[in-house]
């Protein structure tokens, strides 16, 4: 399916993601990262040891969920956009997601705008929480949003109306 | 149609000059290709085929393929798509093959 | 005459790499560049590159020119000619260039040749349409010129061009309804197309375009899906209203000097057609003269650096240059190109470059 449409499979994205008792615990990094390819940027940014080494540039990306604090500097190092980070302890049923993004308009702390999933259809109307830089030499920004918790494994991207 | 913004990069135009194309006053930036003026004044056609008069445009933006071929200051066959354009610059759309030190239309 | 020690044709990646490599191993490069700016293709990529950090990792493509270009111009070692297309080549090591409306003839004693790739097309009825444009083409008109290509763009061709011209557009606040490959599965890397998907995209599998309408620009395609043996499936076809239509469908190596020089050819369809035999260093079968790049084969910038570095390094070496760390850096080099080229998605450089190299040992 991904191969052909774009879209990872549900059992392509539940491989990828931290065990329920990681994500009862708070933020943490969830990388969609499904096809060998010659890249290494997420484990040299993450100093934590987030993730593990790699013995060849073109592994699949492993993690050390334990050693992952949610920070997010892992999204912005990803060159094919493929890193998130969900803290589903935000509230009883709106957990935080955050994403990377490349388009204008930048949305503003506090926008409310459409949260969509894989496909690009919209799930729900999120709120932006935070907006930051990637860093100084890099423009893709960092949104928070604050999403429905039973969407937070959904809403990969968002449209600005 | 030019991108006023973007979410990556700052386009560094030269100054704003102006050229005219089959006679018509139309405005650009100096050093930018003549085909890329061209194209944000709305003008796609650039040139035709030799045989069925077809229309032809841009195609490969890297001065190979002399899809874009046009007249300029008098001179046949120059590849637009890779020319710097320039202040009063005479841009012709180009009828057969062009004659060097001809007389305009030929 | 003008001379050069090493003559390099082409500032792109590999030559900008093979540049730098000679001439901090202390030989003299005079580097030749036909677009007045130094970078190649480079300069219009705004996606962040693929790769290690050895190859500047999560570094936009433009800003790798940026930084390349810099080193290039500062160097002491390297003088370099832009707006200077390479006409043809001479017996006696001798290139002509076109530099401002004039032929300037230059001796080498070697040459690197970096010229890169250009644009394949596809035929089928009306595909001369203004408004059919090169997916590249594209690129530089919106990327480095800030010219908008059209209002509603289709893309043909799903490999990483393709995909990423797409997302690339996107960026640009142009919209684009359908990205259509003719094979089975989406050549790009996947993450590039996940990227364009959740903005809505649509990515069509086993279809292509098979005729385009308009009186005089582009209007609208006709596409139609495609059996298992490529074929049209009947009554599948359905019009897609467009005002351009990019043609992502690969590239083919600008090698025309190089078969002007005698250098031996072989036709290898992996790596992008003709290609010109070579030695694992980069060694045409013609004395003197190297490859690096797209010319060489049809592969990612991130290993068309890396190329360049082998032939610069080789270059020099060649002329008496760097004899003490050549094999160390050559070393480096190559594990670098291997880590590259292991993997799944390398797996068609690996067979093309099996397959030319069946062709017979390059010897100079």
């Amino acid at each position: 399916m991904l191969e052909k449409t774009g879209v990872p499979t549900p059992a392509q994205v539940e491989a990828v993601k931290p065990s329920p008792e990681r994500l009862t615990e708070g933020p943490v990094v969830i990388v969609e990262c499904f096809q060998e390819i010659p890249c290494d940027p997420c484990y040299t940014a993450c100093k934590r040891g987030g993730f593990l080494p790699f013995a060849d540039i073109n592994d699949l990306p492993r993690m050390d969920f334990a050693k992952c604090n949610g920070c997010g500097i892992c999204i912005g190092a990803c060159p094919g956009l493929a890193v998130f980070v969900v803290d589903e302890t935000y509230a009883e049923d709106k957990a935080l997601l955050m994403i990377p993004w490349e388009f204008l308009p930048v949305p503003e702390e506090g926008n409310m705008v459409k949260g969509l999933n894989r496909e690009g259809d919209v799930l729900a109307d999120v709120e932006v929480k935070k907006v930051r830089s990637a860093g100084s030499h890099n423009q893709t920004s960092i949104l928070t949003l604050i999403v429905p918790k039973k969407y937070a494994h959904d809403i990969r991207s968002i449209r600005v109306d | 149609m030019r991108i006023q913004v973007h979410p990556i990069l700052e386009f560094k135009k030269g100054k704003k000059i102006s050229f005219t194309y089959d006679g018509i006053t139309v405005e650009g930036y100096e050093g930018e290709p003549i085909a890329a003026a061209l194209h944000a004044a709305g003008v796609r056609v650039l040139s035709h085929s030799r045989n069925f008069k077809r229309p032809r445009g841009f195609w490969c933006a890297i001065g190979n393929c002399s899809s874009c071929n046009m007249r300029v200051n008098g001179i046949p066959n120059v590849r637009t798509c890779v020319e710097p354009l320039q202040d009063g610059m005479t841009v012709e759309t180009q009828q057969g093959r062009g004659v060097i030190g001809g007389v305009p239309g030929e | 005459m003008n001379k050069a020690e090493i003559l390099v044709i082409g500032s792109g990646p590999a030559g900008l790499k093979a540049s730098l490599s000679a001439a901090d191993q202390g030989a003299g490069v005079t580097l030749v560049e036909r677009d007045p700016f130094l970078g190649g293709q480079l300069v219009k990529q705004t996606h962040m590159f693929f790769g290690s950090k050895e190859q500047y990792a999560s570094e936009r493509g433009f800003k790798i020119a940026e930084k390349l270009t810099a080193a290039a111009e500062e160097h002491p070692g390297v003088r370099v000619l832009k707006g200077a297309a390479a006409l043809g080549y001479y017996d006696d090591n001798v290139v002509t260039l076109e530099l401002k409306g004039r032929v300037l003839p230059v001796s080498y004693d070697a040459m690197i040749m970096a010229t890169g790739a250009q644009e394949n097309t596809l035929m089928f009825p009306n595909c001369d349409l203004p408004g059919i444009y090169g997916a590249g083409a594209v690129q530089t008109l919106m990327n480095v010129y800030g010219v908008l290509p059209g209002k509603r763009v289709a893309m043909l061709g799903a490999g990483n061009i393709g995909v990423i011209v797409s997302y690339q557009l996107l960026q640009a606040g142009v919209e684009v309804p359908a990205i259509i490959e003719a094979a089975p599965e989406i050549g790009a890397y996947h993450v590039h197309a996940s990227k364009v998907r959740r903005m809505g995209v649509p990515i069509y599998t086993s279809q292509t375009v098979v005729s385009a309408h308009g009186s005089d620009a582009l209007e609208k395609i006709i596409m139609v899906e495609l059996d298992d043996s490529w074929q049209p499936v009947p009554d599948t076809e359905r019009e897609l209203d467009v005002d351009v239509l990019c043609i992502a469908v690969g590239l083919t190596p600008l090698t025309e000097i190089l078969f002007q020089a005698g250098c031996e050819i072989a036709y290898i369809p992996e790596l992008g057609g003709h290609v010109p035999r070579r030695s694992a260093v980069m060694e045409t079968s013609v004395a003197n003269i190297y490859i690096a790049g797209d010319v060489s084969g049809i592969e990612e910038a991130s290993a068309a650096m890396v190329e360049g570095t082998i032939a610069g390094l080789t270059a020099a070496f060649n002329l008496g240059y760097g004899r003490d760390s050549y094999e160390q850096k050559i070393a480096a080099a190559n594990l670098e190109l291997d880590a590259l080229r292991k993997g799944p998605t390398g797996e068609k450089i690996r067979t093309g470059l099996q397959n030319l190299k069946k062709t017979g040992e390059v010897r100079q």
